[in-house]
């Protein structure tokens, strides 16, 4: 990575911290977990990373870590969007009892 | 590079844009619970394009590994997602956690390896490979020692480890050491596996001595270091995609530890130097008398059924024994029974109630309890005076007023719920036994206050037969 690279990319982290911040200081309490475990699922996006080290990385050690890595990311990201959505399912107001 | 790849590749860019983009509009949405589920499917939508964009990238090789950990992946995720008992939500949120973190820490490293075998060394990829082996590898066993201990596997008190503050001191700068060392020569890859299995150790030490109601603290922690491990891995790879998602994560769970420090009146520090409601317990007590010498108002389900049958306006204040006892069924039929006979019912939520943020809400919204009755501590602190009940199931130092006006107090200047203001309150507790705090509850002391002694579900159980025969 070029000294020009790397700085692209810390600006991009600065930045996206920043909108991280704004926003999920609007989150309300009552949606804190669904936030931890939909966010969780987003961390999960190193799946990707792990996809490469599978497919790219060669040898016996490269094969391991890459199905380790893609199996743990793949973990992260099915179980957590799933059980986020479990959860979202069951939030409602009280007005809709009625319809 | 012929033109053709490159198209390729910026197609994959653009892809990549999208996804993030998708990412920030999903958190977006979760800013009601009316827009939240789509918001979920939108950011879900967005890691599939994310997938599929790397998937048929031209770079890949070898496909069989990849589905084989697809396959193994999606099935445990999926199970899980499923099976999972919404009480334990907090160790599958903790436990997830820790494969994030441990699948970024793998990807740094088998990076590095790589990078070794190529033979082009690049100094801001050693670096940002230690970040990501460090952080994931912590992260990994800490989440491990989380769900441990929130699924009742490791001890749930505190577990003080003697001179522990200086071993994990000693461990971090010799984890340090190994990693400058592997940042000068990446060829040493004896020092990455030493850095990250210091690391692993750290993880284990640091959790153990937390006591089980600072998990939330935890858990948030957690939470944040998994996407800041993501984004290290980013930075590794040199992918924008996976330093946005990371920081949302990484920013996100840092605010939630924020606003569970402040709910605790505690500093980050004071809750990761563990031991909390341990050490305390013998040299800060309540002056003066003890437990047994003070009177307190005890109550059975047909006079705690008369006291509610005739209020108007019932706050009900949830704690961690309402999880424990899977209370919050029979509480809300209860409510319901409330509500038939004209009474406001509403639920005062505490931030940090229960072993996450949020895990009131989500037990309650279970069993089906408009999220428009949950409210806040600021929301509802003042309507307590005018409340005729307020029932406390299983929460204690939320609801101690001591935490109001006794200076010598551990839990003093701690937001707490105003339970003592409300005309009456019925306590359901197990027994007169202090909270995590290892301190006595003022409140169950006090004239107003009637102890309704038992299990939360048995005792709310009881309530609702005495109550229809009211």
């Amino acid at each position: 990575m070029s000294i020009e690279e790397l700085l692209v990319a810390v600006t991009v982290f600065v930045l996206a911290i920043f909108v991280g911040y704004l926003t999920i200081t609007r989150v309300p309490p009552t949606l804190h977990t669904p936030l931890m475990s939909g966010s969780n699922a987003i961390s999960g996006i190193v799946i990707v990373g792990a996809i490469v080290v599978a497919g790219t990385v060669g040898g016996l050690l490269g094969a391991i870590l890459g199905v380790v890595a893609v199996t743990l990311a793949t973990i992260n990201v099915v179980g957590g969007y799933l059980v986020t959505d479990r959860m979202l399912r069951m939030f409602h107001r009280s007005d809709d009892d009625r319809q | 590079m012929d033109s053709a790849s490159q198209v390729f590749d910026n197609v994959t860019v653009a892809a990549y844009i999208v996804a993030s983009v998708m990412f920030i509009m999903g958190l977006l949405w979760l800013r009601s619970p009316e827009t939240a589920r789509a918001g979920n499917r939108l950011s879900a939508l967005g890691m599939l394009i994310a997938v599929v964009f790397t998937v048929i990238d031209r770079d890949i090789v070898s496909y069989e590994w990849i589905i084989i950990g697809f396959v193994v992946g999606a099935l445990i995720g999926a199970v899980a997602a499923r099976q999972v008992q919404l009480t334990a939500m907090p160790q599958m949120v903790a436990i997830f956690n820790g494969f994030g973190g441990a699948a970024s820490a793998v990807v740094a490293a088998a990076q590095i390896l790589h990078q070794n075998d190529s033979g082009d060394v690049d100094p801001v990829v050693s670096v940002t490979v230690a970040l990501s082996v460090l952080i994931g590898s912590l992260t990994f066993t800490g989440s491990l020692i989380a769900f441990g201990k929130l699924q009742g596997i490791v001890a749930t008190q505190p577990v003080l480890i003697p001179l522990r503050h200086v071993v994990v001191v000693v461990m971090g700068v010799g984890a340090l050491a190994m990693a400058g060392l592997m940042i000068i020569d990446p060829s040493l890859e004896w020092a990455l596996v030493a850095m990250a299995l210091i690391a692993l150790i750290v993880g284990v030490l640091i959790v153990i001595p937390i006591g089980g109601a600072d998990m939330p603290v935890v858990i948030a922690l957690l939470n944040s270091y998994s996407g800041l491990a993501a984004a290290a891995t980013g930075f590794v790879i040199d992918n924008a995609m996976l330093i946005i998602a990371g920081s949302l994560v990484g920013a996100s769970g840092l605010i939630l530890t924020r606003i569970m420090t402040r709910a605790m009146n505690r500093s980050l520090a004071n809750v990761m130097f563990g031991g909390f409601g341990v050490a305390d317990s013998t040299g800060v007590g309540v002056p003066g008398a003890s437990a047994e010498d003070r009177p307190v108002r005890s109550v059975n389900a047909a006079e705690a059924a008369i006291v509610l049958g005739y209020a108007n306006s019932v706050i009900f204040v949830p704690g961690y024994g309402l999880a424990v006892a899977q209370a919050q069924h029979q509480v809300r039929d209860l409510a319901d029974m409330l509500k038939e006979r004209g009474a406001a019912v509403r639920y005062a939520i505490h931030p940090v109630a229960g072993r996450m943020p949020g895990h009131m809400n989500v037990l309650l919204a279970e069993a089906d309890v408009p999220y428009d009755e949950l409210k806040d501590l600021d929301e509802i602190n003042d309507d307590f005076r005018r409340a005729d009940v307020a029932v406390v199931v299983g929460a204690n130092d939320v609801t101690n007023p001591a935490a109001r006006t006794d200076r010598s107090s551990p839990i003093y200047g701690m937001p707490i719920l105003n339970v003592d203001q409300a005309r009456s309150a019925i306590v359901m507790k197990r027994s007169m036994a202090s909270g995590f705090a290892g301190v006595e509850n003022e409140l169950f002391h006090l004239e107003n206050t009637m102890m309704f002694f038992g299990d939360a579900r048995a005792s709310v159980e009881d309530l609702i037969t005495e109550m229809k025969e009211l």
